[in-house]
């Protein structure tokens, strides 16, 4: 059997930036593997700007930003095969995988990083009634259609969901000169990022409905048009409030599920609430020697943490292979509370982070006003005041090493919302 | 006095920025969190700009479709007519990112750049 030091499964942006942190800590022996065509990922079909404006101060498309990874990855020789497919991983970290070229092929590696990312929850999850017409896509794949292959999927879209993709498609679809009628949205907030309302519904006087969704979708060959209705705040439609839109396409822009099929047959324990591997905090899983980032690990909304995020767990991994990384050592549970939905990671080890971590998380619900407070048992250790949280936004704690070095008996973290 | 609230869309964090205007003129920008946050506030209020990013057609590439962007902000109202003016413009590959696809897109002086790279059909 061939074996790697580490393989990373997924070419996209958490998967290459893992590759080339693992190589310039140390780690010769890398193979990525990716199913698509080319490296990148899913940032090959967002060319909208905004991406890297941390990483790199500057504003890059997803392909631009895309290009200066698979360079790294490139100046550094390191092995890739793609048109690949992962079809198992073993708690042993065996990796079964398959392509035209080898054929079934079997691998074993020291360490794996899971860089899988995620997909689209799809219509089948939504309980809509109607029929099953042509013109029902889920927004990326309408995003692969318009921006990859140069096919338009209709003239007269209605969006159900406000999800970053839907609000980033309500716009391309406009530019490429189909209207786009209303984005309808099951909650009272947008899923989405409020730049990308302001410049992609704002800015093109697309309506955007809050406490709305579909009742019902008419067409029998190809969607003709689509009934949305008011919610309550039991989010079961309004009887009286409907209002019929005719269209050819429904876009669904409805949340993004961590691609995890491979991670469960490894063995890996998944949280209930991201869908993603649970971790500590060098985003190691519960097997031995399994890492996971980016947004098969928890869903992201910028690419940037998703590299930061990889290049972490491309580190942690090269400690694990170098025999650095301490696995027995003491840790400790981070309770989400009040509000905070998860963490990740979920356990802190408080001997092995240095300087700082940053503790990632989502909120459930909008809060206006309120303070993120952080307690090492009982003792509160800090306490930050945000104008606004709302669940589209990630947000995120920095603890240091010192504040935990205070605390050598330490039993929980809570991350709590509070009144401010 | 009159104030005007705005999402920055500099970076992904949208800040919300407040902006006093007195009969037109600037007299005070807050809630930003970097220097991008107070030079899109001023631009929004007066003149506003946007980076637009499409797709043009690619002939005898490994994609059809290449991601293009104006090389800096072009005003709003520029939008469509810019997106108009790249309909019908097909590039041979191979195509590398920086490449000038369109001189001043639709008047604005501004140049369309691939974003992207397409190699040639070997």
């Amino acid at each position: 059997m061939k074996t790697y030091d580490l393989i990373i499964i997924g070419g996209g942006p958490a998967g290459l930036a893992a590759a080339v942190s693992a190589r310039d800590s140390g780690i010769e022996s890398i193979l990525i593997l990716e199913r698509d065509k080319n490296l990148g990922g899913i940032l090959n079909q967002c060319i909208h700007n905004g991406f890297g404006l941390h990483t790199f101060k500057e504003e890059l498309t997803g392909p631009e930003y895309a290009a200066r990874f698979i360079e790294q990855v490139k100046e550094r020789g390191i092995e890739y095969k793609l048109n690949t497919m992962v079809m198992d991983i073993t708690p042993e970290k065996v990796v079964t995988v398959m392509n035209r070229e080898d054929g079934l092929q079997q691998l074993q590696a020291k360490a794996i990083i899971l860089a899988m990312g995620c997909r689209e929850r799809p219509r089948g999850a939504l309980n809509i009634p109607g029929y099953r017409p042509a013109g029902i896509y889920s927004a990326g794949t309408a995003q692969r259609l318009v921006n990859m292959e140069g096919v338009m999927p209709g003239k007269e879209v209605v969006i159900l969901g406000s999800g970053d993709i839907g609000l980033i498609m309500a716009r391309r679809m406009t530019l490429e000169g189909a209207k786009v009628k209303v984005v309808a949205e099951l909650m009272p907030y947008s899923g989405g990022l409020k730049r990308n309302i302001v410049q992609c519904l704002d800015d093109f006087g697309i309506p955007l409905k809050l406490s709305h969704t579909v009742v019902d979708i008419e067409g029998k060959n190809r969607v003709e048009a689509v009934t949305i209705a008011e919610v309550g705040p039991d989010r079961k439609p309004i009887p009286g409030t409907e209002e019929r839109y005719t269209c050819d396409t429904l876009l669904l822009s409805v949340g993004l599920i961590p691609e995890n099929e491979l991670s469960r047959s490894a063995g890996v324990e998944l949280s209930p609430v991201t869908s993603g591997p649970v971790v500590n905090d060098g985003l190691e899983t519960n097997v031995d020697g399994i890492f996971a980032c980016g947004n098969v690990l928890h869903v992201h909304d910028l690419v940037d943490f998703v590299s930061q995020e990889a290049a972490a767990a491309g580190r942690n991994a090269a400690k694990y292979i170098q025999g650095a990384f301490d696995q027995n050592a003491r840790r400790v549970r981070i309770c989400a509370e009040g509000g905070v939905r998860y963490t990740v990671p979920s356990y802190v080890r408080p001997s092995e982070i240095g300087d700082m971590l940053t503790v990632r998380f989502r909120v459930g619900d909008v809060y206006k006003n309120h303070a993120i407070a952080v307690y090492f048992d009982d003792q509160q250790i800090s306490r930050r005041s945000r104008k606004v949280m709302a669940p589209g936004e990630m947000e995120q704690v920095i603890l240091t090493g010192k504040q935990l070095s205070q605390y050598p008996d330490l039993q929980k973290i809570t991350i709590r919302i509070e009144e401010a | 006095m009159e104030k005007r609230e705005l999402t920055c869309i500099g970076c992904p964090l949208g800040c919300g920025i407040t902006v006093t205007l007195d009969g037109g003129k600037i007299v005070d920008v807050t809630g930003n969190t970097c220097e991008k946050g107070d030079i899109y506030a001023r631009k929004e209020v007066t003149n506003p700009t946007r980076i637009v990013t499409t797709t043009v057609r690619v002939s005898g590439g490994q994609a059809p479709m290449i991601n293009v962007k104006t090389k800096s902000d072009i005003p709003k109202s520029k939008i469509f007519e810019c997106v108009a003016a790249l309909k019908g413009v097909t590039v041979p590959a191979p195509v590398k990112i920086g490449d000038v696809i369109l001189k001043d897109a639709a008047g604005t002086g501004v140049d369309i750049v691939a974003a992207g790279n397409v190699e040639k059909l070997a």
